[in-house]
């Protein structure tokens, strides 16, 4: 009985996440070959895409989307590496660590915010500097954000993009005998770095390409970021669908499902390049290694250079929210000076009322579907470790489709599935299309500390009499709870950034934190920008410091838990 | 599935079964209709001012009415036409989600001509005689479409300038004033990105500028004539394009943006669809207090905003109420405050009691407000498919930087 209940759960999560995708697709693919009956196009056709053929920004755009979308999945990774690799095992590592995993809890758009304050023409470095160094009065006319390159672009989904990498790799490193690995290869004499990348990477590696892909899929899709750093002449791909999307001439819907069509391609040519590198990289690497070349002498410059990465990531953020903070309590602030020249609480006053209640209805919905993400997640691993199930299972692929669909384009679809089926907007029905996007993080935090978690505790568990149940509750999750509550975390931190599938499921009457953030950042001031920015940080970073104290308290009497976190 | 079906249908079915729209010429029976109704307006949510005004609006609504007023805060009002969009496809024509929208020009257009709207209403409701027809002709007449009573006017905008008097003491009051301001001030003006709604009103500003014909542009563009108007348009702005903010490699997404630019001392004239909201950013502490406003020679581009109701409101009866309540002379003098929002009203201030009249008389302006009789003519808005077509255009040409 029992086992067949948990036999049930992957069949579940197959249902819960492909149904309402299907159905966002099919409403993203009818429009772009002109299916839409609500609006009285009923006629197949490739009008859509001859219109957006037509559209002089095409190529450009869809380069801009494939480069910043690569470029910052590289960059993010190699930073990772360098940091791991040139760090791991030192105490900066866990200084680099503890001061870059809080930064998860950023939301995108705020650390996009943070960072334009910072590099913008009328920016903070440029008032550090100005007159003084520069003799700039007024600000330069220089062209640092919104770059036609896209690189102040790919400069703000890198440093969001590294701490997420980074977290990821530490969970994998406690289950895959990082240490251990490092260790032999120090006694052969690699290098410190070399050693890492050479003996531990390719056993980590195989454990954080989930991860690696989610990232690819989102810096090439992402929509707020590149609204705040990217080009506009054109601007990326993701950003023009959106505009069609909310362009007046309801006509233009059409052609912004192509674009979204357009879109999902170009993410699984990328998705498809990136296997064809592992491939190549993984042939590489082993002749490489096979050279058996220590790198010694690499250490020093590259462990210069990952703390020089670390703090250049840190800073730019911890930076840009302290000036998100003072924009929220300043008066005039005018160029080139440092600082406001008054303070004033009026907006978080004025605000209090609308920050509260907002937080309070997204710690509701992001609850709800966390906790039903993670349930299920639980379940699918647990099934699979009844079954004896090995490796990453067909699921995985499913799992991935909310995340490559680009929102904009699936979403309006799944709108109408809910409309149809005559479920009003309600938190539940909010809460449940967050848990769409929800459950395949918890799975990706949780699928890789839970899959290499030693087995053999549950062997000598099962010599003492005990049954699977039994294995699950008292030797299993409390071993993982560090990586059980992190997945949490991370989910809580997924539901509280989204935007359009509150909107458009909650019909309005559902109303978070990011909803009004949104809406308010609509308006380009800085000062309520800032406070709903840091607001929508706080809860995100409660529920991290919760996810790292929870089991900190709870085991601080056994070292062997200690290590495993 | 059988019973996703069933549910479907359950849902059209009690939906055919409801209640009748309400009858604007029975205002009574509005009124007790509304009574006790949550009425959600989906409008613009960008500008903490506008948002604390509808939450005053709400109370007043609650207090003499019994409506609640429930803001649903939108990025853009595409959202809520969306919905509606959405609400269509899915058969749900009564009990939408979407009760009043903030509208005008081509969503407005865009709606009324999908059959999205309910009414009409607008010229039913109590208070439509003190709207000022006559001397503002655009609270009847959305981008040259007549409203027909679809839509319900609340706001009066219209084009100003704005500078810097600290570091433009004389600013250019034509085209060819501030082209050569621009050329011999690189990088120091520039417009939102078309197809924004302010960059394009800019691009119009410009062509009715440079001459072209009215009554031409009232008229819906024909192809004829479409290149002979617009080619000064085109070579003015190739003109200019180079001196401008970025060299015209990049350009503010929208007005917000570029006040944010003025405010940050990027650019030294920037502008607005509403003349005071400089006075109202300097009081909040957010622009130098050297910012006045300016209008060019020839006056500026003038509409009017709006409120409409969807076809399937759930509760159009307390969106009426609200519409009505919008043109209060008290709502109105309120909005014109440029302590709260700095809107101009659509009344006919002249016409109206003496105890309302000094509502407004006793407004302050504020400090780089213009007085009514400075900000000069409002022009009429062209025809929207002009809008759409110089909007077409300028991505073609310019939407990919060299």
């Amino acid at each position: 009985m029992r086992a067949s209940r948990i036999g049930a759960a992957p069949l579940l999560v197959l249902v819960l996440l492909v149904a309402p995708v299907t159905a966002g697709l099919v409403g993203t693919l009818g429009p772009a070959f002109g299916l839409m009956p609500g609006m009285g196009h009923s006629d197949l056709t490739l009008e859509p895409w001859r219109k957006l053929g037509a559209w002089p920004g095409l190529w450009p755009a869809v380069r801009l989307s494939l480069v910043t979308g690569i470029g910052a999945t590289s960059l993010s990774v190699l930073i990772t590496v360098l940091v791991v690799a040139s760090l791991h095992g030192t105490r900066a590592f866990q200084q680099v660590a503890r001061g870059l995993s809080p930064l998860l809890s950023v939301p995108h758009a705020a650390a996009a915010m943070g960072l334009a304050f910072l590099i913008a023409p009328s920016g903070w470095i440029a008032r550090a500097l100005s007159p003084w160094a520069t003799g700039w009065q007024v600000p330069p006319d220089l062209l640092t954000l919104r770059d036609p390159w896209g690189l102040a672009m790919m400069a703000g989904l890198v440093v969001k993009e590294v701490p997420f990498l980074l977290l990821m790799v530490m969970a994998a490193l406690a289950q895959a005998q990082g240490g251990t690995r490092a260790t032999l290869a120090a006694t052969l004499g690699y290098g410190h770095a070399m050693g890492w990348i050479k003996a531990v990477l390719p056993a980590i590696y195989r454990q954080i390409r989930l991860p690696v892909m989610a990232v690819l899929a989102y810096s090439m899709t992402s929509v707020d970021v590149a609204m705040i750093l990217g080009p506009v002449l054109p601007p990326p791909l993701s950003v023009q669908v959106v505009a069609w999307m909310n362009h007046a001439d309801l006509g233009y819907r059409l052609q912004a499902a192509a674009a979204a069509v357009l879109q999902l391609g170009l993410v699984l040519a990328a998705l498809l390049g990136m296997l064809l590198v592992e491939r190549g990289a993984g042939w590489c690497g082993c002749r490489w290694a096979m050279q058996g070349g220590r790198g010694v002498w690499l250490d020093r410059p590259l462990r210069l250079l990952a703390i020089a990465a670390a703090v250049l990531v840190a800073g730019s953020i911890g930076l840009g929210l302290l000036a998100m903070f003072l924009w929220s309590v300043a008066q005039l602030w005018p160029f080139p000076a440092l600082l406001p020249q008054g303070y004033t609480a009026q907006v978080w006053i004025g605000q209090s009322g609308a920050l509260l209640q907002g937080a309070g209805t997204a710690v509701t919905i992001g609850l709800l579907a966390t906790g039903v993400a993670t349930a299920l997640t639980i379940a699918c691993l647990q099934h699979e470790a009844v079954r004896g199930l090995t490796g990453a299972g067909r699921l995985i692929w499913v799992l991935y489709l909310p995340l490559l669909v680009p929102q904009v384009a699936f979403l309006p679809g799944l709108q109408w599935l809910t409309l149809a089926a005559g479920w009003h907007g309600s938190i539940t029905l909010v809460a449940a299309v967050h848990g769409i996007f929800v459950l395949p993080y918890v799975f990706l935090s949780l699928a890789g500390p839970w899959r290499s978690w030693d087995g053999r505790a549950a062997l000598v568990a099962a010599s003492l009499g005990a049954g699977p149940a039994k294995v699950l509750w008292q030797v299993r999750l409390p071993m993982l709870l560090r990586p059980v509550l992190t997945a949490v975390a991370v989910g809580l931190a997924v539901s509280f950034g989204q935007y359009l599938p509150t909107l458009l499921t909650g019909g309005g009457r559902v109303s978070t934190i990011t909803t009004e953030a949104v809406a308010l950042a609509s308006g380009a001031n800085r000062r309520i920008g800032g406070a709903y920015g840091l607001m929508q940080m706080l809860l995100p970073l409660m529920a991290f410091g919760l996810a790292h104290w929870i089991p900190a308290i709870l085991f601080r009497h056994r070292r062997g838990m200690a290590e495993a976190a | 599935m059988r019973l996703w079906i069933s549910t479907a249908l359950f849902s059209l079915c009690t939906a055919g079964a409801a209640m009748a729209q309400p009858d604007p010429a029975n205002w009574p029976a509005v009124l007790a209709e509304a009574k006790g109704q949550t009425v959600y307006w989906n409008a613009w949510g960008g500008d903490p001012r506008i948002n604390d005004f509808i939450a005053d609006v709400g109370q007043e609504a609650l207090e003499r009415y019994g409506v609640t007023l429930q803001q649903v805060k939108l990025a853009s009002t595409a959202d809520a036409v969306s919905r509606v969009v959405a609400e269509k496809a899915a058969g749900i024509d009564e009990g939408g989600a979407v009760d009043l929208i903030w509208i005008n020009g081509e969503n407005f257009a865009a709606m009324q001509g999908a059959g999205l709207l309910f009414g009409p209403f607008a010229t039913a409701l109590p208070n439509w005689p003190l709207v000022d027809l006559a001397g503002k002709p655009a609270v009847a007449n959305d981008f040259t479409l007549p409203t027909g009573g679809m839509e319900s006017p609340w706001a009066m905008a219209q084009l100003v300038f704005e500078h810097d008097s600290a570091r433009v003491p004389e600013p250019p009051r034509d085209l060819a004033a501030l082209a050569a301001f621009a050329a011999a001030n690189p990088g120091r003006f520039t417009y939102p990105q078309p197809p924004d709604y302010l960059g394009t009103t800019f691009l119009k500003q410009v062509l009715i500028g440079l001459g072209a014909d009215p009554a031409l542009l009232q008229k819906p563009v024909d192809d004829a004539h479409y290149a002979e108007v617009t080619d000064p348009l085109w070579a003015w702005l190739d003109a200019i394009h180079p001196h401008l903010w970025r060299s015209g490699q990049a350009f503010p997404a929208n007005e917000p943006e570029l006040g944010q630019l003025l405010a940050d001392a990027e650019i030294d004239i920037g502008f607005a669809f509403n003349p005071g909201r400089a006075s109202a950013a300097i009081a909040a502490g957010e622009l130098a207090d050297t910012v006045r406003t300016f209008v060019p020679d020839g006056g500026t581009i003038g509409n009017a905003s709006f409120v409409a109701i969807p076809y399937n409101a759930a509760h159009a009866a307390g969106a009426m109420v609200i519409a009505d309540l919008l043109l209060d002379p008290a709502i109105q003098a309120r909005a014109q405050d440029p302590a709260v929002l700095g809107f101009q009203t659509v009344l006919n201030v002249a016409a109206l009691s003496p105890a309302d009249k000094a509502r407004f008389d006793a407004l302050d302006l504020g400090i780089a407000t213009l007085p009514p009789e400075a900000l000069g003519p409002a022009l009429l808005e062209p025809h929207p498919s002009w809008m759409v077509r110089i909007a077409e255009d300028w991505v073609t040409r310019y939407s990919v930087a060299e």
